[in-house]
């Protein structure tokens, strides 16, 4: 009788222990899965998101619904993310006055006053904010700064640009590929 | 004329107090920067704390630590401030959701192994002696005794 319940207690002590093995390694699998999957790429739904700016306004799926949105995930201590400051600024006043695009910034692990400073050097007018958690740079699946997404007006990822714009017209072609009709 | 020394003196002794005044700012050390910036990782250097970092992003967040600490926040406070970054800037992660298993797991494993060590042990010290002449030892020393006996 004592050995019968001494092999009880054994099965269900293994029993647990595989259960345990398993959760265990399914939980390595879901990880490994997630940031194995790589970058945001064209044609894939943009995640919904919300921006919080430095001034304090809040950003979010509303404000870019039916329009162009591009946004730039940069920091302050990033070098290349200074090549393309000003032409990003320049594009920004192109299309400004049209109102169905939106120039969003992403500064990424960064201090605010630095960041303030360099918003401020590169005289940047567009909305910009810090990725609070991290968030929004995890759920693009970046890999490092500067990489610009710009979104279509129907809410896909339409181009990715990995690195640097090297200057103005590579991101006017992109831009205005999604606005013609 | 006479004066002169007198002034002198006030004045050397003012730029002595000035001096001590601005001795006693609450400059915080490159020490307790250090101490919170060893708990802390940027998000751009993967497995390197903050304090050993040399990159351009690591080094404006040292910085801000000592701001930080300069206008008076408690090394709680400032790890507060960073988590703003997500938790994985923290050395040890904040006890909550999955990173449970962190704390928990260690201990458990320990806390199992030492029941299995335990139950191991008790069952190798209940085990009955081999009967006689079953291994090869007592095997020989039968047949030792054996033949002492057949001499007697």
């Amino acid at each position: 009788m004592a050995a019968e319940g001494t092999e009880h207690t054994s099965i269900w002590g293994r029993l647990l222990a595989w259960a345990l093995l398993l959760g265990l390694l399914s939980l390595v699998a879901v990880q490994l899965s997630r940031s194995q999957r790589g970058i945001l790429t064209r044609g894939e739904a943009a995640p919904p998101f919300t921006l919080t700016t430095f001034d304090g306004t809040e950003l979010g799926p509303a404000d870019m619904a039916g329009k162009v949105v591009l946004v730039n995930f940069w920091a302050s201590w990033c070098k290349p993310c200074e090549q393309e400051a000003e032409a990003l600024q320049t594009a920004w006043e192109q299309y400004q006055g049209r109102g169905d695009v939106l120039f969003l910034g992403v500064d990424y692990a960064d201090t605010e006053k630095e960041a303030l400073a360099y918003l401020d050097r590169w005289n940047i007018t567009y909305s910009n904010g810090p990725d609070l958690g991290t968030q929004i740079y995890y759920t693009f699946r970046a890999r490092g700064v500067p990489e610009t997404f710009i979104l279509s007006k129907l809410g896909e990822v339409a181009f990715v640009k990995i690195g640097p714009f090297q200057d103005l017209e590579g991101i006017t072609t992109a831009v205005d590929r999604l606005l013609e009709p | 004329m006479r004066k002169f020394p007198i002034l002198l003196g006030l004045v050397l002794l003012l730029a002595l107090f000035a001096g001590q005044a601005a001795a006693q700012e609450p400059t915080p050390s490159a020490d307790e920067v250090n101490a919170i910036a060893k708990n802390l990782y940027c998000p751009v250097c993967a497995n390197v704390p903050l304090d050993a970092c040399g990159s351009a992003a690591c080094v404006q967040w040292r910085q801000q630590i000592f701001d930080l600490l300069a206008a008076g926040n408690s090394e709680q406070q400032i790890y507060d401030y960073f988590v703003r970054h997500g938790p994985a800037v923290l050395a040890a992660p904040p006890p909550g959701g999955l990173n449970w298993l962190i704390y928990l797991l260690p201990p458990a494993a320990v806390l199992l192994g030492a029941a299995l060590l335990w139950r191991g042990l008790s069952a190798w010290r209940q085990k009955a002696p081999p009967p006689r002449g079953e291994t090869r030892k007592n095997k020989y020393s039968n047949m030792i005794e054996d033949e002492l006996k057949a001499r007697r």
